[in-house]
């Protein structure tokens, strides 16, 4: 099962290896890692989305709150949440393709953010799958280069991490 | 007045009542050493190999249950340390080392004796610090020693750069810090608490399964009493040992690999099993597979909640101090109008005693070799059940678990959980440096006692009186009996070839030396080493043993608890 888990920890250096480490060493899996600093200066929010079974990730949940860095964890799916990845496309915008791509590009909701005679490079977000879906919707030979951030969550409603 | 950060690292150890700091110099460090040179609060030993700092410090804290420290330069200082340092991991052991490392400005650009402390030992440490400020020194080291002993104890490294031991700033010792992101549960959640009081006493084939818990939480007393309320079976892990007395009739002996028939066989058949800071490791309950297909229900009592349903799924978690949880437990238990089902716990004791009486930890002392099995008897006789006892690991490891019985917590001094073999020598060093006047034996082998064997200088230097008992069998035992069982007697590398004569060697060290060779000899050898004449002395004793002699019962890697090989079925 594919779970998004969202940790605070303190923003110091060496925080995110010890995430990483352990999951690591511990064999678990890393589908996608982001961490940036919140509001607040000393703290780090990370959003880390694995795939394990329960108890793997019940594991998963106990190792991370042992870390001594780590403030709190919450596994985002245990209840209803929000989802978000950007990705920044660069495709081939030239003759013919280069209005069914800014076509396609407005269906996702997609923005322009730099062109050239010969590129579009599209900002996208949204779930992961709609992601993909653009991908596959657009013809693969135009793909320039892709970049995506990895998944970001937040609780829906009342339901909030924070200290 | 502004000091030094050396001087900080050395006001700190002494404001924490250190007594003795295991280490040894180097470039990275001298500024420290200088400042230790100046004062007289704590002890320095200087041994001869970073590892054995650590093993040494790693005993102190397992004799005392205080915080051991060890202090190392950077680069192969830290790496030497590093086996030292994740022994004490596996086994939950708090230690505080102080590592050397190169001036900031040099950090990260392959400097002289450069490693990436904070990198290499991060997966075997609770927590480790690079302290880059000296304003940030003394909080850190707090930090550390609150972070070593609290919750499930561990090692923690802290690296400190050459420029920050020379830098100023004021000296603040602080009573505490808070730390938002550590917080050890310590009490037991009270419904969790009445439920597991609930299940023990509506248990029919009750057992209470004890681990290294017990022991680093000093929750001793509180189980003694606790068992002998309920008149349950006991039994401990290797890591248990004494936290439950051995020679107590409610006490079934170490379960595990190689532990006792009517252990294993009592811990696969119960229909309820409290475990007391234990983690049913592999080496505990071997397949975990095999142990589910008994029916039972577990109540797991844990300071660290990941090690809870971690192999094996329970029904009650309770995470906290075990020594806390044990305490209310007992009070529930005494106020409760129940009482444990006195029949079927009579019928459970009468099948436990027919497993007992299976006598699986027999042997033959005849003929004219050793048995290792019966030194360890005679080392028990003559220290009167009393002594410290170290080990290295293997066979000896196990034999001394099985035959010298603990009847006391923190006696026994081994390690369980990374298995490093060395670590029997450094070991007795810090139990003795501890315990001055307690007789302190390191049980080992041939192949164990020369991996740490630098250190007999160290005992000379500081006149440390340990008696090592050697069971020499001229094999590595352990690896020999595996590949005596499993790979067609094939014996490769196991033998131990051009083993140096350990009577001259102890000898070469300014020690006693003794060989024994015959099982007539065996006890007087024994009492000579511990009697008032060689007390000031450490005796080296090689027994020559039995080179065939195989550890039993055994459970094979990966096979049930139950599933035992018995010495009499070979």
């Amino acid at each position: 099962m594919r779970h998004i888990i969202s940790l605070l920890m303190e923003n110091e250096a060496g925080a995110l290896s010890r995430v990483a480490g352990l999951f690591s060493a511990r064999g678990y899996n890393i589908e996608s890692l982001t961490v940036a600093p919140t509001e607040d200066a000393t703290l780090s929010r990370m959003t880390i989305v694995t795939v394990g079974s329960e108890d793997v990730i019940e594991q998963i949940t106990k190792q991370l709150n042992k870390l001594v860095d780590v403030i709190k964890v919450m596994d985002l799916s245990d209840g209803r949440h929000i989802e978000r990845e950007l990705m920044l496309v660069k495709v081939k915008a030239v003759g013919l393709a280069r209005e069914e791509m800014k076509r396609t590009a407005d269906i996702f909701r997609g923005r322009i953010i730099d062109v050239t005679d010969a590129t579009y490079t599209i900002e996208l977000t949204g779930t992961g799958s709609k992601l993909d879906a653009f991908l596959e919707a657009i013809d693969p030979a135009f793909i320039i280069e892709t970049v995506r951030t990895g998944a970001s969550g937040i609780g829906r409603g009342e339901r909030s991490l924070k200290i | 007045m502004e000091v030094t950060g050396a001087e900080i690292v050395v006001r700190c150890l002494a404001e924490e009542g250190v007594e003795f700091v295991f280490g040894y110099p180097g470039g990275a460090v001298l500024n420290i050493y200088d400042e230790i040179f100046k004062q007289n609060k704590f002890k320095h030993v200087l041994v001869r190999h970073e590892q054995a700092a650590v093993h040494a410090a790693d005993a102190y804290a397992r004799a005392t249950g205080r915080v051991g420290v060890a202090l190392v330069t950077s680069g192969p200082g830290v790496t030497n340390a590093v086996t030292g340092i994740a022994t004490a991991y596996m086994d939950s052991i708090p230690i505080v080392v102080v590592t050397g490392q190169v001036p900031t400005p040099a950090i990260g650009l392959d400097a002289f004796q450069e490693v990436d402390t904070v990198g290499i030992t991060r997966p075997c440490v609770k927590h480790n610090f690079l302290v880059k400020d000296v304003k940030d020194l003394a909080v850190t080291m707090k930090k550390a020693f609150i972070i070593a002993a609290t919750g499930r104890p561990g090692p923690v490294v802290v690296d400190v750069p050459k420029d920050v031991t020379a830098h100023l700033t004021e000296f603040v010792y602080p009573a505490t810090v808070e730390m938002r992101s550590y917080n050890p549960v310590v009490k037991g959640h009270s419904g969790q608490l009445k439920r597991a009081v609930q299940m023990l006493l509506e248990a029919e084939r009750p057992m209470i399964y004890a681990g290294g818990g017990v022991v680093l939480g000093d929750a001793s007393p509180q189980l003694v009493e606790l068992t002998r309320l309920l008149g349950f079976p006991i039994t401990n892990t290797l890591m248990g040992l004494g936290g439950h007395p051995a020679t107590d009739r409610q006490n079934l002996g170490m379960l595990g690999m190689h532990g006792t028939y009517e252990a294993n066989m009592a811990m696969q058949h119960c229909d309820v099993l409290l475990a007391v800071g234990a983690r049913f490791d592999d080496r505990v309950i071997g397949d975990p597979a095999h142990f589910a297909r008994e029916q039972r229900r577990i109540i797991h009592i844990d300071v660290d909640p990941s090690s809870i349903s971690k192999r094996v799924k329970v029904d009650v978690p309770i995470v906290g101090d075990v020594q806390n949880v044990l305490t209310d437990i007992l009070a529930l238990l005494k106020q409760a109008k129940e009482k444990p089902a006195a029949a079927a716990l009579n019928a459970w004791w009468t099948q436990i005693e027919l497993w007992r009486s299976k006598n699986c930890l027999k042997y033959n002392q005849s003929g004219a070799i050793i048995k290792p099995q019966y030194v360890v008897e005679k080392l028990w006789e003559v220290t009167k059940g009393d002594a410290y006892i170290t080990s290295d690991v293997g066979q000896h490891q196990m034999w001394a678990a099985q035959y010298y019985k603990f009847d006391k917590p923190r006696r026994w001094i081994n390690s369980g959980g990374l298995g490093t073999m060395g670590v029997g020598l450094p070991y007795a060093m810090g139990v003795q440096l501890a315990f001055p006047d307690a007789q302190v034996a390191c049980i080992t082998g041939e192949s164990s006692i020369q991996m740490c064997i630098q250190e007999l200088s160290t005992c000379k230097q500081y006149r440390i009186p340990v008696k090592v008992v050697t069971l020499n069998n001229r094999y590595m035992g352990m690896v020999r009996q595996w590949q005596e069982f499993f790979y067609g007697s094939r014996y490769a590398e196991s033998y131990m070839e051009s083993l140096p004569d350990f009577v001259k060697l102890a000898e070469a060290y300014g020690h006693v030396g003794m060989r024994i060779d015959k099982p007539e000899d065996v006890e007087a050898a024994l009492k000579e080493a511990f009697s008032p004449a060689l007390k000031e002395r450490l005796v080296f004793m090689d027994f020559q043993t039995d080179q065939t002699e195989n550890v039993f019962p055994m459970v094979e890697g990966g096979k049930g608890l139950s599933e035992m090989i018995l010495a009499e079925e070979l």
